[in-house]
């Protein structure tokens, strides 16, 4: 298959991956008081990624991001039991959150939430799966 | 536990160790040795029972097993139980005996044999001596696999299994049908102790369930008992080794019937229906076995059908004995009680000439090579000791004088004669049926017990026809007949010694109106002058031996009668349509279609789901708290009406698959409507990636055959899925109108003071109900993992 010198389109990913990854981190960080959220967030990264995939090649992507997205997946999810486990240690019922203010040093006063730990663990598995179901497919030749 | 729990259990342990002896003494001893010590200690430890029984007493005792659900193994012992003990552990100490010498330990599995053998007699002590029903029905059940390993003990050959299997289906089916009539019992007095039921016979009777429970019982005996129409287990039930064929099939298991019979008799008894449904079956089968024995040319089917025979005869009897529950203790209920004393009598006597005619039959085989009667003849000379073993059994059975058949049959005439004056239960209208069926089959057994004894000794030997030359049996082998010989000589000499010590106990058992007055004096004499049961059994002799001696004559009737039109034939062709309609009905649905299953389902649905909405009244059609429609979302829906009808009407799976990507995009347009901008992000990039992959599916698809063709219309599809929208529409119209409670969501409104988030349906995914997202993102994880593992792992595929 011969080689077709798509710069324009390697050029244009690499201004609008960047983009979409800030937009992705904006909506899984204000998915606690705004439509958002660790499943979109997760899937609009995956997305970035997959446009990343398309724009280059396979193994080129490999050797920059070296991460397996299998293994991605399964952090997600062991994240998010794991945080409902976290609430044993505290004498509450499974997957209890908690939530609290703190003044931070540079953010000022700033809402934390152990959700967001378990929205982690979902927006990590939702990367993980999807890229890995994508790759497995496009490989597939 | 009791000495008697010991006694039923200890088989079934010994059953355990049989296999490690045989494995440590064989060749050196026969591993039969060893089994003889359980059914004589058995025995012998029955018989210390017999004064105290004799005396009135009873014994109980009981082991909870499950107290919660009110079963418990309670043993109990009377008169009744007490006869079938001794019978069971007599003939299976002899049988046993048998078959060290029957049996050859170099050849024969005899671990097996044994093995099964034991678990036969400790079920079947189980059977007689348990009191509560739901115990007794594990051990019916037992007796019947046991009896089914046991037929089918030489599993090589078709014939047995074909017998194992009939028999099995058969006793089986009359196994759960008795378990329902047990469970009906136990409903109406709510115990489950027969004990306890007999004091209740009064609700018993007055109870609707009555009628049903009485034949849902009565069928179990009679399968186990092999009566007419379900005899036809037993001939074939002849492909067992010999031993087993004279203790189950003569002596035992085909007897646990008649003990189920005469156990419940006392609550039964008394009623026409049982009165009529035993004595005609057991009348019928009488009849029916005794003519067919006449035809066979097989030595032990034409045992088979002589025991079908006369156990139809003992089920006559019990059934018209049942008769003097109706009168209440007086007069009348002892003259019929008679009938049921005649019944046990020939019970004990059938056992004892049954059992040693099959021992002769299996030396005959054994020693000769055949159980052919037209192969046999002339042995007389040649095997002095099973010839007179013969006579002495078939005489018996004939109920000739001076064996003890004689005495139960003249008392098997004396039941029919007075039932036959009985003006109960209209009886006087068929009254004298009774006596004339009875004697014709009379006449049958004789011709069959002459053919017995005479087609086998008499005539001329034929050595050419035999595979081994014949010769007398080993002592051993003759020992266990020799004893049950001299038993039918003995009781016919001294019958009382028998009647005060067993058949008065057994008969108050069975007929507890006797209990207060002390029993009812039996005397058995076998003179009674010149009364009509003699001149009946003078005629019996006088037809039966011009009948035998023209058999060549006459017997051609046989073959008038179409082997199509046999019970076998019968059965044979019910299971043969059974498995051909079951075969065809399964694969007339079971299509392999996908599409067909699911018109199954749908259609299931369909109806269902509307018939119930119809049958409840549940359409229900209220707008009036409905929303009033916006322009925007009617032009949605619109645009999405008209995506469907493109998938539905697409040439191409190409603008199916746009089209399909259109309808999700609209809809993610109506999440926007409605205000669910979550979703409506989600909704997007899902309906993107989802039709992504399609595109790809679709790019692979394989070369040939490629079809691009407009899908075919089929009217089913149509009304299925039509059917399915329209049931779907109504049952969210009707769901919609009526609303029965406030909907919960006003609780997650406090999201930002429960939850810290102002995003409701966030908090909800994350806070409120976690454990869903959890789950979902797991089952991603799997799905993933099965694309991953689909796709990277195809080993079977790869080339």
């Amino acid at each position: 298959m011969k080689k077709p010198n798509d710069i324009i389109l390697h050029a244009v990913t690499k201004v609008a991956v960047p983009i979409i990854l800030a937009f992705s981190f904006h909506l899984f960080f204000s998915g606690h008081h705004n439509p958002g959220g660790g499943f979109i967030g997760g899937l609009a990264i995956a997305s970035a990624l997959t446009l990343l995939f398309l724009a280059f090649d396979i193994e080129t992507v490999r050797a920059n991001i070296g991460v397996d997205f299998k293994v991605v997946a399964a952090i997600g999810v062991l994240l998010a039991v794991l945080t409902g486990v976290g609430s044993f240690f505290f004498d509450a019922p499974f997957l209890s959150h908690t939530f609290d203010y703190f003044n931070l040093p540079i953010f000022g006063k700033t809402e934390l939430a152990t959700a967001v730990l378990f929205d982690i663990g979902v927006a990590l598995a939702v990367i993980g799966t999807s890229v890995t179901t994508i790759l497995s497919i496009s490989e597939d030749r | 536990m009791s000495w008697l729990h010991i006694m039923i259990v200890m088989p079934f342990i010994f059953a355990l160790l049989v296999p490690f002896l045989y494995k440590f003494f064989t060749p050196r001893i026969h591993t039969g040795w060893f089994v003889f010590i359980v059914p004589l200690v058995l025995f012998l430890s029955l018989l210390k029972y017999i004064p105290a029984i004799a005396d009135g007493k009873t014994v109980h005792h009981s082991v909870p097993w499950m107290p919660s659900l009110g079963i418990n193994y309670t043993t109990y012992m009377d008169g009744l139980g007490l006869i079938f003990g001794l019978l069971i552990t007599g003939i299976g100490t002899l049988v046993v005996l048998y078959s060290i010498y029957y049996m050859s330990k170099h050849r024969e599995s005899l671990h097996n044999f044994y093995v099964y053998l034991l678990l036969f007699m400790g079920a079947m002590l189980g059977v007689v001596f348990t009191d509560n029903v739901l115990v007794l029905y594990v051990f019916w059940e037992m007796t019947s696999i046991s009896s089914f390993l046991l037929i089918a003990y030489w599993y090589q050959r078709k014939k047995s299994r074909y017998g194992a299997q009939k028999s099995m289906l058969i006793t089986i089916f009359g196994g759960l049908a008795m378990l329902a009539g047990f469970i009906m019992l136990s409903m109406i007095t709510e115990t489950y102790s027969l004990r306890e039921m007999f004091n209740q016979v009064d609700v018993i009777t007055a109870h609707s369930l009555f009628l049903p429970a009485m034949l849902l019982i009565l069928l179990g005996a009679f399968t186990k008992s092999a009566q007419f129409p379900f005899s036809i287990w037993l001939p074939d039930a002849m492909e067992a080794p010999t031993p087993i064929s004279a203790y189950l099939h003569s002596a035992t298991m085909v007897k646990a019937g008649i003990y189920l019979v005469a156990r419940f008799t006392p609550i039964f008894g008394g009623n026409a229906e049982w009165f009529w449904t035993i004595s005609s079956i057991g009348l019928i089968t009488l009849l029916y076995g005794s003519i067919n024995a006449v035809k066979q040319t097989d030595l032990k089917a034409l045992l088979a059908y002589s025991t079908i025979s006369q156990l139809g005869l003992i089920m006559c009897l019990l059934g018209l004995g049942s008769a003097a529950l109706y009168f209440g203790y007086g007069d009348e209920a002892t003259v019929y009680a008679a009938a049921i004393l005649a019944a046990i009598f020939h019970l004990i006597n059938h056992s004892t000439f049954k059992g040693s005619l099959f021992m002769v039959v299996g030396i005959i085989d054994h020693e000769t090579g055949t159980r052919d009667i037209r192969k046999l003849g002339g042995l007389m000379g040649l095997m002095p000791i099973s010839f007179t073993l013969t006579i002495i059994g078939s005489f018996a059975m004939a109920g000739l004088p001076p064996f003890n058949g004689f005495l139960s049959k003249e008392m098997f005439f004396t039941g029919v004669l007075n039932a036959s004056q009985m003006n109960i239960f209209s009886m006087n209208t068929f009254g004298l049926l009774f006596p004339t069926i009875a004697w014709i089959a009379s006449v049958f057994t004789f011709i069959y017990c002459m053919i017995l004894l005479f087609k086998t000794f008499m005539g001329r030997y034929q050595p050419i026809k035999l595979e081994k030359a014949a010769h007398e049996a080993p002592l051993g082998m003759v020992i266990s007949p020799i004893i049950l010989a001299s038993l039918v000589i003995l009781i016919f000499f001294f019958p009382n010694v028998l009647s005060h010590y067993l058949l008065q106990p057994a008969l108050i058992a069975i007929l507890p109106i006797f209990a207060q007055s002390g029993g009812i004096d039996v005397k058995i004499s076998a003179w009674h002058g010149w009364n009509t049961e003699l001149f009946m059994t003078l005629g019996i002799v006088g037809l039966g031996t011009f009948m035998y001696i023209y058999l060549k004559k006459w017997s051609r009737v046989y073959g008038l009668f179409s082997q199509r039109w046999t019970l076998n034939a019968g059965y044979d062709f019910a299971i043969e349509k059974m498995e051909r309609f079951s075969q065809g009905f399964t694969n007339r649905y079971m299509t392999g279609f996908i599409r067909d299953y699911v018109v199954y389902i749908f259609a299931v649905l369909i109806v269902m789901i509307g018939g119930s909405l119809w049958l409840f009244d549940g359409i229900a059609m209220d707008i009036s708290n409905d929303a009033p429609i916006s322009l925007y979302e009617g032009g949605v829906v619109v645009g999405m009406i008209i995506a469907a009808i493109t998938v539905l009407l697409a040439k191409s799976r190409l603008t199916a698959i746009i089209a399909v990507g259109v309808l999700g995009y609209l809809v993610s347009m109506l999440f926007v409507i409605f205000r669910a901008p979550d979703l409506a992000l989600t909704q997007l990039v899902v309906e993107t990636v989802t039709v992504a992959l399609f595109l790809l599916c679709f790019y692979h698809l394989p070369e040939f055959r490629k079809e691009t063709v407009r899908m075919r219309f089929k009217l089913t599809n149509l009304i299925i899925s039509i059917g399915v929208g329209v049931i779907v529409t109504i049952i969210a119209l009707s769901a919609n109108s009526t609303r029965l409670f406030e909907p919960i969501s006003s609780y997650f409104e406090n999201s930002y003071d429960l939850a810290g988030a102002k995003n409701i349906v966030n908090a909800i995914l994350v806070d409120f109900r976690g454990i869903d997202t959890m789950l979902e993102i797991f089952v991603l994880c799997i799905a993933s993992l099965g694309v991953y593992t689909l796709i990277k792992l195809r080993l079977a595929g790869r080339d």
